[in-house]
């Protein structure tokens, strides 16, 4: 049987892949159009290359990574599969993750985006997703509240994250070069780092809990 | 001899690039083209780059010229990737320009460092 991990990445993969065109609709306004195509083909080939029955957590988020970065193609290729192979490296050889490894996964991942992006929070990116989304999980677990708990505030502060980025203007990628008139509209780099979350959630909630 | 890496998303353009350059330096050159994905479709892949750069290096190093975007970003991700003790430098200069006077200096035996200069000199090219 498969195993957990492979089983929250399809999940992962499947809603990525289910919301390719209103991915793709959002990068049109403001992007090249292409998200959510890359990150679909990206993930359909996660799927297709994941080990079912590996049990290292690391192994598999590190093999996601490999495989987006030659797969997707645009900006969130290297900037995704520097994420995945971060939050690996945060748990090398772990066959369970507590909520203290998902916080240090986040950090590892928000690190990463920074380094390679270059970018910061309120730059109308998917750091405006995941980096509120780590503090309310930080706060729950410093808080001793339920996993459930905790997971609900993370994806409930990554879609506020999300809402905030409609109100400010890019300064990174693609959508820069639009200025002022990328205000209003969400950016799609934060809207697949929450899908990602509320997957993670949903998975947790349906298959762990 | 300093390798060059062209790193574009269209694998058309890597090879135009590629043979625009090599008219330049004859058989003399260590340059390989890395252009879209595996499938031909446009984009980049920071694992082929990778593998671009083992490939373009002999000892002495390696200068990248990348396209817009995804094209920087995925060889700064494929330079982290490296195991291999390999110097790499992304030049900033526009790519074809860049790649143009990268490889006359390095099939001349220029170093990394002037290899890389020859090509951020393709900066203040002027057309006018």
């Amino acid at each position: 049987m498969a195993t957990k991990i492979y089983q929250c990445m399809q999940k992962i993969g499947e809603d990525i892949i289910a919301n390719k065109d209103f991915l793709t609709d959002l990068d049109a306004a403001i992007g090249d159009a292409d998200h959510g195509i890359n990150m679909a083909r990206g993930f359909t080939e996660v799927l297709q290359q994941l080990p079912q029955e590996e049990e290292d957590i690391s192994a598999v988020l590190k093999k996601t990574g490999m495989v987006l970065l030659s797969k997707v193609g645009g900006a969130s290729g290297p900037l995704y599969g520097t994420a995945y192979m971060k939050a690996a490296g945060a748990i090398a050889g772990k066959k369970e993750i507590t909520l203290e490894d998902a916080k240090n996964m986040m950090e590892a991942v928000i690190g990463g985006i920074k380094m390679r992006g270059k970018a910061e929070r309120g730059e109308k990116t998917m750091l405006d997703a995941i980096e509120p989304a780590m503090e309310a999980l930080t706060k729950g677990l410093e808080a001793g509240e339920s996993i459930e708990d905790c997971l609900g505030h993370m994806c409930e502060a990554a879609k506020e994250g999300v809402e905030f980025t409609k109100t400010i203007r890019a300064t990174k990628g693609r959508a820069s070069y639009l200025g002022d008139r990328s205000i209003g509209h969400q950016d799609p780099g934060a809207t697949s780092s929450l899908i990602t979350l509320e997957a993670i959630r949903t998975f947790y909630l349906e298959n762990i809990k | 001899m300093v390798g060059i890496v062209i790193v574009s998303h269209s694998k058309k353009a890597a090879e135009g690039i590629f043979e625009l350059a090599a008219q330049m330096t004859g058989k003399d050159h260590r340059m390989i083209p890395v252009g879209g994905m595996e499938d031909g479709s446009i984009g980049t892949d920071a694992i082929r780059i990778l593998q671009g750069i083992q490939e373009a290096d002999d000892g002495d190093g390696v200068v990248i010229l990348a396209d817009l975007g995804s094209g920087v970003l995925s060889s700064e991700t494929a330079i982290d990737l490296l195991e291999e003790d390999i110097e790499v430098v992304i030049a900033d200069a526009p790519i074809l320009e860049g790649a143009v006077g990268a490889a006359v200096q390095a099939s001349i035996g220029g170093t990394l460092k002037e290899v890389v200069e020859a090509a951020e000199q393709a900066k203040t090219l002027s057309k006018r």
